[in-house]
């Protein structure tokens, strides 16, 4: 059994044991408190941890759910099961607009906005008369389901983490999924992701908003345990505490989330008796503890606690069950020698300077093209241009008789051409299996919904036999439980091949694919670009290699400066006068 | 609102304003050479604030205290890092004295300065000079050995160090707030507006604070150094420009500056020893605006901000803070409509 679902099931034989206990209800209460604050950690794992992106202000989305339903019970007697949802409806509101504004910019403006939303929020509900200014909204009533009281005590321990267990659950799921695998991906940055055909920016917003969403619903609850709500809960500097419960509990883990929670609370409660004792005076001195804790953190234990136990448990190889899976539907491909690739005078110009010049050449079905020349001739530009990384200045190209000239890559990935990096680009922490099935994105349609849910199961599946049957496919077979970042550099470019051809390619693009491979590993690889090619693939390559440049290239494409130099078979390459020139120099 | 009223929020606006565009560029400047979102940046002043307060009470300001563990922790630090390094025991003790040397010396000078009452401009020296030393202090123990990490990292640090520096201020000056007195008590009608001294003090050390970094910046070869390793931290290290220095320099400004901007808007409001961190974010709010890279564009955008929150203050006492911050918003939308994903690389 994964080690997930252990947990999972411990934690749930656990929570009506723990009801049933005779506990103090002093451990009660630190419990649901911890359940809450693990709640909107939790969103800050998938959001930091998973994402890669970071913000202070979700303790104001905490506020937003508490204050929602604390005005609407209080004013207008509406059920709390009701204010629920519209609480989360307004969270979703600002979290979208907040998202949206920030997200298309580098990495740390979303920080920076949730920092100010965070101290306007706080400073607005202390100064609204509506929402009874810094004394906040009292006497609000407990949860009630018919006329049994659950909002207090033990009854309340259950509700929280039977929530807070399903909201894991969901996102283990998540994690594990087609989605899932583009939010990871995001950390790796937008290029690889969007070359896979993943929106970038759309799934930024999303996880922003499920983070926000859990963090409503803990709102909601704290709200009617309290029984009152005021804006110390919801500042800034809580807002700094929840993502220092993650961090310390470990931002990457699901688990991290619960042990943070829970060791935050417990030393809070303790600092804030302990420290003005020892000092003397009044006053919260447990930000001192917290501040140097948080620096030693990122420094000497950068994942947090929950990482000492993951390093200790392997996960388990995946379960193969896709065996009886249907095969993804594939699309129809060209026919031997029908034009695919049409580059028509293809230009780049950086200020005054013109990278690319006016380049056209063509790719037919089943064709290998090579495109070569010495360092600086422009190559790598030309190949941002086709595959849509740079906008041209001028120019248009044509795959399979469609105008791609101004398409972003993830579209021309949806449309078939599917490209591998110069710098391998991959997701160390996941296995070899999971990063070629990332490359199928485009080809299934399951969303996060259904992921957090597991009716994606049958998709999944499918996903899995692809990408086993396309690692076996390059020779790969024995490497699919492998962690990625374990690999050598030979089989990580090979791994790349596998991902790019997940994707159902008619036209493969390799940026430099033989760059620091062994000659053995060169065999290999000059054997699968064969094997690709008599199986109809057509391929464009860059590379330097002249070996195996002239060893499988029907075709070639000679830059220099930016400029077509020449173009013709192999040997026509070799023996070309102007090529030699460009590469040795002129003899005189 | 009739023109006087307007002039008196517009000139108290760019009053306050000056005081943010010098914390923005502090802010701006950490940020391009070291990648760091200095948070903190408020905190500086409100320290620098205070102690003029204690020093002005006659009690040795608790900055010295502060100041001596974290030197003596900044030397130990590099003590051990640098015999991890060169195996090297002379070498390592003499660089870890000089971490020491100067934060040792503002130390004893201010126990001995402090109950002899000197004049208010050479307390303010002194108050100047201990909180500058917290700049490379605070390098030296929290980022130095994270200068590799992410801008994301950093920033959590960032807000790890201001938890810390807003503690040990109330640790060290207690809850209750100061009011400095002015540097200036003239006053000068023009037409119907009163421009007081320390207005005026405020306008001109902020101008000449900007012509002092211009000149430093374009001029001298320190200044280029650190303009080097803003626009390429490795192309810079290559040439000999180390990137420990450079962070420790452009922190020992941030501080100064910082220190500077807490004795000018000492006598115009109470301080405590958290109303550095808002006032340091206004400063912020005007960097963004800049986009975290343009001197002219914080200074600018801080003069916005100076002159929005007057008006706010005038208009809806209670939400300006609401208003200012969510003033970012806006801002940070037309950046986005402006600069699409380009800004991806940082």
């Amino acid at each position: 059994m994964n080690k997930q679902k252990i947990f999972i099931s411990l934690l749930a034989i656990s929570i009506p044991a723990i009801a049933l206990l005779p506990l103090p209800d002093f451990w009660i209460v630190q419990l649901n408190y911890i359940g809450l604050y693990a709640l909107v950690c939790l969103g800050l794992v998938l959001l930091t941890g998973v994402g890669g992106l970071t913000s202070f202000g979700q303790a104001a989305f905490v506020g937003i759910g508490a204050y929602t339903t604390a005005w609407l019970t209080l004013n207008t007697g509406i059920s709390p099961w009701i204010t629920l949802f519209i609480g989360l409806g307004l969270t979703a509101i600002s979290a979208l607009v907040i998202g949206t504004i920030t997200l298309r910019m580098s990495g740390h403006y979303l920080p920076l906005a949730t920092i100010a939303w965070g101290l306007s929020l706080y400073y607005l509900m202390g100064n609204l008369d509506e929402l009874g200014k810094y004394d906040g909204l009292l006497g609000l009533k407990s949860l009630s389901l018919g006329s049994v009281n659950i909002g207090q005590g033990r009854m309340f321990f259950v509700l929280t983490w039977t929530i807070l267990i399903v909201a894991a659950i969901a996102l283990l799921n998540l994690l594990d999924s087609r989605a899932g695998r583009a939010i990871r991906s995001l950390k790796a940055g937008s290029l690889m992701a969007e070359a896979m055909g993943i929106n970038t920016f759309r799934y930024k917003v999303t996880i922003f908003l499920i983070a926000a969403l859990f963090a409503s619903v803990a709102g909601w609850l704290m709200a009617h345990f309290q029984r009152t709500v005021n804006p110390s809960a919801f500042g800034l500097k809580m807002g700094i505490e929840y993502l220092f419960m993650a961090v310390i509990g470990g931002v990457g883990y699901v688990w991290g989330a619960f042990v943070g929670a829970g060791l935050i609370k417990l030393l809070d409660d303790y600092l804030q008796v302990a420290l003005p004792a020892l000092i003397g005076t009044s006053g919260s001195y447990e930000v001192i503890v917290f501040g140097i804790a948080m620096v030693l953190v990122l420094k000497y234990l950068p994942n947090g606690i929950w990482s000492l136990v993951a390093n200790k448990l392997p996960s388990p190889p995946r379960k193969i069950d896709w065996h009886d899976a249907k095969p993804l539907s594939t699309r129809t491909k060209p026919a031997l020698g029908e034009l695919v690739l049409k580059v028509e005078k293809i230009r780049k110009q950086f200020g005054g300077l013109t990278a690319v010049n006016d380049i056209s050449f063509d790719i037919h079905a089943g064709q290998i093209v090579g495109l070569i020349g010495p360092n600086g001739a422009g190559k790598s530009t030309t190949f941002n241009l086709i595959t849509g990384v740079m906008p041209k200045t001028t120019g248009q190209v044509f795959y399979r008789g469609q105008d791609i000239s101004a398409a972003p890559s993830r579209v021309i990935a949806r449309q078939g051409m599917a490209r591998t990096f110069q710098h391998v680009k991959m997701l160390n922490d996941m296995t070899v299996l999971e990063n070629v099935a990332l490359g199928a994105y485009t080809r299934g349609h399951c969303g996060v919904i259904s992921s957090m849910l597991r009716t994606n199961k049958n998709e999944e599946q499918r996903f899995m036999k692809e990408a086993q049957q396309q690692l076996e496919r390059i020779g790969m077979g024995q490497y699919l439980h492998e962690l990625a970042g374990n690999l050598a550099m030979g089989p990580q470019r090979l791994m790349e091949i596998a991902r790019a051809l997940c994707c159902d390619p008619a036209l493969l693009l390799l940026d430099e694919p033989a760059a620091g491979l062994r000659h053995k590993e060169k065999q290999e690889l000059i054997k699968i670009l064969r094997q690709l090619k008599n199986e109809g693939m057509s391929i464009l390559l860059v590379e330097h290699d002249m070996d195996l440049v002239m060893n499988v290239c029907d075709h070639l494409v000679v830059m220099e400066f930016g400029t077509l130099l020449t173009q013709g078979t192999p040997s026509e390459i070799q023996a070309s006068p102007a090529v030699r020139a460009a590469y040795l120099g002129m003899e005189h | 609102m009739d023109f006087s009223i307007a002039s008196i929020l517009l000139l108290d606006g760019i009053t306050n304003g000056a005081i943010y565009a010098l914390l923005g560029l502090a802010t701006v400047l950490v940020f391009t050479v070291t990648r760091v979102i200095f948070i903190p940046q408020g905190e500086f002043v409100a320290y620098g604030a205070l102690t003029l307060a204690m020093l002005q009470s006659g009690k040795t300001p608790g900055t010295v205290w502060l100041l001596l563990i974290l030197a003596f922790v900044a030397a130990c630090i590099e003590l051990i890092a640098c015999w991890r390094h060169h195996h090297n025991v002379s070498r390592a003790v003499r660089s870890a004295f000089k971490i020491l040397v100067f934060p040792l010396f503002i130390s004893l000078t201010t126990i001995w300065v402090a109950p002899q009452m000197f004049p208010l401009w050479l307390q303010a020296i002194i108050s100047v000079a201990i909180v500058t030393a917290f700049g490379p202090l605070i390098y030296r123990v929290a980022y130095q050995s994270l200068e590799d990490a992410t801008p994301l990292v950093l920033l959590i640090v960032s807000v790890g160090v201001h938890f810390a520096m807003t503690g040990f201020g109330l640790l060290f000056f207690g809850a209750e707030g100061f009011r400095n007195p002015s540097f200036w008590d003239d006053r000068f009608a023009i037409g119907s507006v009163t421009l007081s001294g320390q207005a005026i003090i405020i306008l001109i050390s902020t101008l000449a604070l900007i012509v002092m970094l211009w000149l430093y910046f374009e001029r001298s070869l320190s200044g280029k150094a650190l303009r080097a390793t803003a626009v390429n931290r490795t192309g810079a290290r290559l040439m000999g420009i180390t990137s420990h220095t450079s962070g420790q320099l452009v922190f020992l400004m941030a501080a100064l500056i910082g220190a500077l901007s807490g004795l000018l808007i000492g006598p115009t409001t109470t301080m405590f020893y958290d109303s550095g961190f808002l006032i340091g974010l206004k400063g912020f709010v005007a960097a963004v605006i800049a986009g975290l890279a343009s001197y002219p564009g914080a200074l600018l955008g801080a003069l916005v901000v100076g002159i929005i929150e007057a008006f706010g203050a005038f208009w809806a006492s209670a939400f300006k803070e609401v208003i200012v911050f969510t003033l970012i918003l806006p801002i940070l939308l037309i950046r986005s409509l402006r600069s699409g994903h380009a800004d991806e690389g940082h």
